[in-house]
C-alpha cells in the first residue's frame, strides 16, 4: 500500500485510513457530515497526494497534448489551468484530468489515482521522440493538497506574501505557502470556491499543518465523495469509464472534437452528429433509500440503466445519485425507479448540480 | 461502555429485556461507530415476526450499508420512529435514544444464547486481533 507524504500527519489526527486505488488514505478524521458541513460554511483540507501528477516539456509538449486532450491546449494562456478529458480512438474515457500551463513549453497533468499508470502509457504510446517531449511522473516528489470553502481564501492570505484573493478560477501560479514554494491553483472538486497547492514532498506536513492552524477541518475522502455527488461532478471509475464517452456523460462543453490531428476526434465527432442514445442524470429519490453504484435502474419490470453514484446528501438533507438512463429518460422530473437491493424506490430526475454555491462578489 | 444490564449478538446487535417478555433492541456503539455517520435506517414495521439470526434491516452510513440481524425471535411491538426520522440518533445514543425496535419475546431461552458486556467485550478484543 503506497503512502503519501502526508501519512504520518492522518494518523495524528486520528483519521480512519482505508485503501484506495492502492493508497492508504483518511476516510474520515471526525466524521463525514461533520467535515462535508465545515466545506460548505468555512474551510476543509484534503491531502489529494494520491493523484497523479505527470510533467510534460518540451518544443512539441502543446501540439503533443492537443492530440491527447480532449480541448485545445495550444491556445491555453501561461498559468491557466483547464478540466478535459483523455480519450482512446473510440472516443472513451480513460480519465479525466486537469492540465496546468506553467509555461509555454512546461504543463502538469494531474490524472486520477488509480488511472495514472494507465494515462502514462497512453502518453508514451503516442508521444513523439524525446526531443521534442519529455513525459515524466512527478508525483512521489510533490504533496497535493486542497483546502476548499468559502473561507478558504481569507484562511490564507495570512500565510502569503502574495495576493492570493486575486487568482482567478482556473489560474495556476507559484506562491509561497508559509515560505514553501507552491503551485497555487483556484480550482477544486466540492462545488465550493478553493485551491489545490502542489508542494515539494518534505514541506507537504509543514504546510498542511499551518493551513490547519490557520483553521482549516482535515476532510477525507468520504467527504470529499459526498461533496462532489452534490456539486453534480463525476467520478472516473464510477461515473464514466473507457466504456462512455463525453456526451453519454453530459460533458461536451469540455470537448473539441474539430482539431486536427486529436486522436479520438473521429469518434467523438461520430458521437456528437449522432447524439448518444443514453446519457448521465442527476436525480433524486423520492421514496425511502439510498441508491448505490451498480443499483439497477427500473422502468417497470425492464432495466433501463444504472446507478453510478448515489449518497445522502447533508447539504441538501435528501437522498441523491447519478445514472445512465436511455435519452427519453432524461428530462427533469422524469420518474423511474431503482432497485435498492431488491426494494423498488421511487426517483425522480433532477437539474444537475444539485447543489451550487452562491456566487460572492 | 456496553451497559452490563443488556445481551449482545455476534453481529454487534443489542437487547434489553424491560419485564416479562418485552424487549428492546438496537445496535451496539461498536457498530455505530464502525459504519460512520449513519443517514438512514430500513426497519420492519410492527407486527412483523423476527426470527434470532436473521435480518431484520439494514443500517446505513454515508459510505457503507450493513444487515441488521434480530438477536431474537419475536414480534415487533414498536418501531422508534424518532430514529428512522434521525438516524444520527444511533450514533449519538445507540443504547437510548438510539434503540431500532420494542419486540415481544417469542423463546426467553434464546437470551442464553447472547453474550454478557463483558463476555462482548472480550470477543471485540479478540475480533481486534
Amino acid at each position: 500500500m503506497k503512502r503519501t507524504p502526508l501519512f504520518e500527519s492522518h494518523v495524528g489526527l486520528g483519521a480512519r485510513m482505508v485503501p484506495f486505488a492502492e493508497w492508504d488514505m483518511p476516510v474520515q478524521y471526525a466524521g463525514i457530515l461533520d467535515e462535508a458541513r465545515a466545506v460548505r460554511t468555512g474551510a476543509g483540507l484534503f491531502d489529494v497526494s494520491h493523484m497523479g501528477r505527470v510533467s510534460i516539456e518540451g518544443p512539441a509538449a502543446a501540439s503533443f497534448l492537443d492530440r491527447v486532450l480532449s480541448s485545445d491546449v495550444p491556445g491555453m494562456r501561461v498559468g491557466r489551468a483547464r478540466y478535459g478529458f483523455i480519450c482512446n480512438e473510440e472516443g472513451g474515457i480513460i480519465d479525466d484530468c486537469i492540465i496546468y500551463r506553467r509555461d509555454r513549453d512546461r504543463f502538469l497533468l494531474v490524472p486520477n489515482a488509480g488511472n495514472t499508470a494507465g494515462v502514462l502509457e497512453w502518453l508514451s504510446r503516442w508521444s513523439p521522440s524525446e526531443r521534442e517531449v519529455r513525459v515524466e511522473d512527478v508525483t512521489s516528489g510533490l504533496a497535493m493538497i486542497a483546502n476548499q470553502g468559502p473561507r478558504a481564501a481569507e484562511m490564507m492570505e495570512g500565510l502569503t506574501p502574495d495576493n492570493i484573493s486575486s487568482l482567478r478560477p482556473f489560474s495556476a501560479v507559484e506562491m509561497r505557502i508559509g515560505g514553501v514554494e507552491s503551485l497555487v491553483a483556484r480550482t477544486g472538486y466540492t462545488g465550493e470556491d478553493g485551491f489545490e497547492l502542489i508542494v515539494p514532498r518534505e514541506s507537504a506536513a509543514e504546510v498542511w499543518r499551518l493551513l490547519i492552524e490557520s483553521g482549516a477541518t482535515p476532510c477525507g475522502l468520504g467527504a470529499r465523495d459526498v461533496l462532489r455527488l452534490e456539486a453534480g461532478l463525476l467520478l472516473h471509475g464510477n461515473d464514466m469509464d473507457p466504456a462512455t464517452n463525453p456526451y453519454e456523460a453530459g460533458l461536451d462543453r469540455f470537448v473539441d472534437p474539430d482539431r486536427g490531428g486529436y486522436i479520438a476526434g473521429e469518434a467523438l465527432r461520430r458521437v456528437r452528429d449522432q447524439g448518444p442514445s443514453r446519457v448521465l442524470v442527476g436525480f433524486n429519490m423520492v421514496g425511502r433509500g439510498i441508491a448505490r453504484h451498480g443499483h439497477p435502474i427500473m422502468d417497470g419490470p425492464d432495466q433501463i440503466g444504472s446507478v453510478t453514484s448515489g449518497t445522502y446528501s447533508p447539504t441538501l438533507d435528501r437522498n441523491i445519485g447519478l445514472g445512465y438512463v436511455p435519452t427519453g429518460f432524461a428530462p427533469p422530473g422524469t420518474r423511474f425507479e431503482i432497485d435498492v437491493r431488491g426494494r423498488r424506490v421511487e426517483a425522480e430526475v433532477a437539474t444537475l448540480p444539485f447543489y451550487s454555491r452562491r456566487k460572492s462578489a | 461502555m456496553n451497559p452490563p444490564d443488556l445481551k449482545y449478538s455476534e453481529e454487534h446487535e443489542w437487547v434489553r429485556v424491560e419485564s416479562g417478555d418485552l424487549a428492546v433492541m438496537g445496535v451496539t456503539a461498536f457498530a455505530a461507530e464502525s459504519l460512520g455517520d449513519v443517514v438512514f435506517l430500513e426497519l420492519p414495521q410492527a407486527d412483523t415476526e423476527l426470527t434470532q439470526s436473521e435480518k431484520l434491516g439494514e443500517v446505513e452510513s454515508v459510505k457503507a450499508v450493513s444487515d441488521i440481524y434480530s438477536p431474537i425471535s419475536g414480534r415487533v411491538l414498536e418501531v422508534n420512529q424518532q430514529a428512522v426520522d434521525n438516524p444520527e440518533l444511533v450514533n449519538e445514543s445507540p443504547y437510548d435514544s438510539g434503540w431500532l425496535l420494542k419486540v415481544t419475546i417469542s423463546d426467553p431461552a434464546e437470551l442464553d444464547k447472547l453474550m454478557t458486556s463483558e463476555q462482548y467485550e472480550a470477543f471485540l478484543a479478540s475480533q481486534e486481533n
